[in-house]
């Protein structure tokens, strides 16, 4: 797998869908392929209060990936140094194996260039030191990214902060 | 590649930008982290602003109409002669009625100064804004308490302890300096109680959703108004140092009790007295919003403001967490922009709707814009003969489209300023295609709040097609009409102007996109406020509404029950994708949320035979429908809901029209319906029938 994670923290998201608009323009797609996705499962009661749980999916970007065996020209690509899985659209035919490929649906279609996209974890954007689209503009910053052996939990200072609190008010 | 700091201009929160342009072309826009409530942040909409600039559905050039209204029969022309033809008009208005005889509308906002001087270079009082379809309530109810606006207090989400909204859905409205506060607050452990028929977003996201009775949510003020006077839990010191009118309040609410108010809002006592404890323990830090959206119900104006006078026995003025005041300029020692409208002789005329003549507790500054159409259909107290539309869309924003167009067949002259072909564009006599944001300048801006600051607009690409900004249309009109004062060659002109002894200079705004005129967010002394009411107290006892005629505290009204199978209230909201109408038709956002389906609730589905996903015909104020269901236990049994802004009709945008139902066109015989205290419409008043389709 590659070595990065981007975690999604749903407590805190909003479903807003800002991640999959600045994903689209940052790959100039029209409507229609959504290499991220923001996925509101419900509300669903809780304790008797409506509660929506958010589910962030881009690409897993795997170790053996289904996406670049079932690839007939080598244009799904994996990035050696970091483990990025990538469409090389020189190479793409549009033959959408790709996306039949994949469990999750994380391929996509462009009708436009009538090739296949998806999340690479916009790499043009981290070899010039900078972090993913989705991640750099989310509106709450429930999404983060780092290499996985970096990355803080905003979960566990979540946590933390809510303990202290009840602890001074008590 | 070069970076331009900008202000977005997909909503109305206009957040701060910074746009990078590649030879020419805007390769991406983020939040300008030079503002650190915003940082890199950006919405969908604001992302979406790279498809409205690259959209082809928006008009493209001045056109003049040369069929009947709305037959889509126009004639493109140069901006020469439009604006030759739009003076010709004004002239001829200004000849028969006189400069009053001229009525414009926007959507408010940090920039009127442009509009506003323009009307009073013309010798107009009739500048309204949209606000009569929005917080027209909210904001009376605010000056009534404490003699300033509602844009004139803020709230400071971030360290609250418990956050109160009714309706106000934040989580969708998304402005993102708010929500990014709010989501801070709830993290950090703040409660969130949310009043609302239906569980938005933001309920999904509160400690406590009340599904609240529609309509019924000033019952549920007068009643926790009892309780926190009955246990005296309110800050003493804070209310007899700045308060009038305490004795008043209490006896308004003697017998309001908890366990009245349960068959009117559907709320069990029981919950209410938790809330109280709840509420007791987190003071001041508590916030009980007045609301933002407040065109609701006749007494809308009620409830917001009897939660500002909950904020007040909170003691929760001008303390972190509560509600602090706005600082202008002057109070941080500095001058704030200079004003166009300081070139011009004031106006005397009154104004047609009666704002602060006949209407003396109605703020006079933008008026009631519901009065205006009654006026042009009576043509009294005196006639209006043109009207401009600016970035405005009166037949999507009011209440019954048609009651609006036949009040407009009444005019000499109807021109829209828009970038959008909105509804109310395709029935202008001339339109008048404004440049994106993205390709305009606009006049300077002041940020209100806490720490204000001045922002800057700043074209970051050509136009792509013929199109202007503002400033420079209404500048030429003005010059055609033989008024110089508002006309400049260039924006740099403008912008010195404004600028002149303020400190700050265009270089500075260009560098940053903002300039804060304090360090941080200030707080005033808590014995040294200022409260520019009649007593210069915070008045719970109203000179100015009593004066008026208006009891400070009406009695609770509720509205005769709606007792047919089929019937319901209409509820609307919106959704953090979409704009009201302006952007439906945005090729991204469009692709989120192309329609809206009419939410109801499982128990009234399933007695009328309805199941999810089925078509259905709704009725209601002579307008027809039909659309698709979702059934959702999260919503009243008694109402039913639509997002706003859809049912586009306007053919030239392919992609909205004809998608959804507009919820305003059911609202037959309301547009003159309003709040009589707070002047807002009351739009989720509406019945309407729902009945499965066979197909």
């Amino acid at each position: 797998m590659s070595i990065y994670i981007l975690s999604h923290d749903s407590e805190n998201c909003i479903g807003c869908q800002a991640c999959e608009i600045h994903c689209r323009t940052n790959k100039n797609l029209g409507p229609g392929p959504a290499p991220c996705q923001i996925l509101s499962v419900g509300p669903q009661e809780r304790n008797g209060q409506p509660h929506l749980r958010f589910v962030f999916m881009p690409c897993f970007h795997c170790e053996d990936a289904w996406c670049r065996r079932a690839c007939p020209t080598g244009a799904m690509r994996r990035r050696e140094a970091d483990g990025i899985v990538h469409v090389d659209a020189a190479l793409c035919i549009g033959c959408k194996t790709c996306i039949l490929a994949c469990p999750w649906g994380a391929v996509q279609w462009d009708p436009v260039t009538r090739k296949a996209v998806k999340c690479d974890y916009c790499m043009d954007r981290l070899d010039a030191g900078l972090q993913p689209a989705c991640v750099t503009k989310c509106v709450t910053g429930c999404l983060s990214f780092d290499e996985a052996a970096h990355l803080p939990d905003d979960r566990r200072r979540r946590h933390a902060e809510a303990v202290a609190a009840r602890e001074s008010e008590a | 590649m070069n970076t331009v700091y900008s202000l977005c201009g997909m909503c109305a929160t206009r957040c701060p930008i910074a746009i990078q342009v590649d030879n020419g072309r805007v390769s991406w826009i983020e939040g300008n982290a030079h503002d650190p409530s915003i940082g890199h942040s950006l919405c969908a909409r604001g992302g979406a602003g790279l498809a409205l600039l690259a959209d082809e559905e928006r008009p493209q050039q001045p056109m003049i109409r040369t069929g009947p209204r709305g037959s889509g029969q126009w004639r493109a022309v140069s901006w020469d002669e439009a604006l030759d033809h739009v003076a010709t008009g004004l002239k001829a208005v200004i000849a028969e009625h006189g400069g009053r005889g001229i009525a414009l509308s926007d959507r408010g906002g940090p920039f009127t100064d442009l509009t506003r001087s323009f009307l009073q270079a013309l010798g107009s009082p009739n500048y309204f804004d949209h606000d009569v379809s929005c917080g027209r309530n909210a904001h009376h109810a605010t000056r009534s308490l404490f003699g300033r606006g509602r844009t004139e207090l803020t709230y400071d989400l971030r360290n609250a302890r418990h956050i109160v909204l009714y309706g106000r859905n934040l989580v969708e409205a998304l402005q993102v300096a708010e929500v990014k506060d709010f989501m801070a607050a709830l993290s950090g452990g703040a409660r969130c109680t949310y009043i609302d028929p239906r569980a938005s977003l933001t309920a999904c996201k509160a400690t406590r959703w009340w599904r609240i009775r529609p309509n019924a949510d000033y019952a549920l003020n007068l009643a926790i108004l009892h309780e926190v006077l009955r246990r005296e839990l309110y800050d003493k010191d804070f209310v007899a140092r700045w308060v009038t009118g305490l004795d008043y309040v209490a006896e308004a609410v003697r017998d309001t009790t908890p366990e009245w108010q349960e068959p009117h809002t559907g709320i069990l006592a029981a919950e209410l007295y938790t809330f109280i404890d709840e509420i007791a323990e987190a003071a001041p830090r508590v916030i009980f919003h007045a609301g933002w959206m407040t065109a609701r119900h006749r007494q809308s104006f009620y409830v917001s403001r009897t939660a500002h006078i909950l904020n007040v026995l909170m003691g929760a003025i001008e303390v972190p967490g509560g509600v602090v005041l706005a600082k202008s300029p002057a109070d941080l020692g500095r001058q704030g922009l200079r004003k166009l409208s300081a070139r011009l002789p004031p106006v005397q005329e009154p104004r047609v709707d009666g704002a602060g003549t006949t209407l003396p507790h109605m703020d006079p500054g933008a008026g009631l814009l519901h009065r205006l159409f009654e006026a042009l259909e009576t043509g009294k107290p005196y006639p209006v003969g043109a009207y401009i539309a600016y970035r405005h869309d009166p037949l999507t924003a009011l209440p019954d489209p048609p009651a609006v167009q036949r009040a407009m067949e009444k005019l000499s002259l109807l021109v829209a300023i828009d970038i959008n072909w909105s509804e109310t564009a395709w029935q202008a006599d001339v339109v008048l295609p404004e440049a994106t944001y993205l390709e305009r300048a606009n006049l300077l801006g002041m940020k209100d709040g806490a720490r204000p600051a001045v922002v800057m607009r700043d074209q970051a690409v050509p136009p792509r097609f013929d199109t202007r900004p503002a400033w420079w249309i209404f500048g030429q009109l003005a010059r055609r009409l033989g008024i110089d004062a508002l006309s400049f060659d260039r924006i740099e002109d403008l912008w010195a102007y404004q600028l002149e002894s303020t400190g700050i200079t265009i270089d500075e705004l260009r560098r940053t996109g903002i300039v804060f005129l304090a360090d941080k967010a200030m707080l005033f002394d808590r014995e040294s406020l200022r409260f520019p009411t009649p007593s210069g107290k915070i008045e719970f006892r109203s000179t100015v509404l009593e004066s008026a005629g208006l009891p400070s505290l009406a009695p609770f009204q509720a509205l005769a029950p709606l007792e047919e199978p089929d019937q319901f209230r209409l509820l609307f909201g919106r959704t953090a994708v979409h704009t009201h109408g302006q952007t439906m038709n945005n090729p991204l956002l469009h692709d989120l949320r192309g329609d809206n389906p009419l939410w109801i609730h499982p128990e009234r589905a399933a007695a009328l035979g309805i199941s999810d996903g089925d078509p259905v015909e709704i009725s209601g104020g002579d307008h027809v429908a039909t659309t698709t269901v979702q059934v959702t236990p999260w919503i009243h049994p008694e109402a039913v809901f639509l997002l706003h802004g859809y049912g586009r009709t306007v053919p030239l945008q392919t992609r909205a029209c004809g998608k959804g139902v507009a919820d305003q066109r059911f609202l037959g015989g309301m547009l003159g319906a309003f709040d009589p205290a707070g002047g807002g419409n009351t739009m989720t008043e509406a019945c309407v029938r729902v009945r499965r389709l066979r197909p």
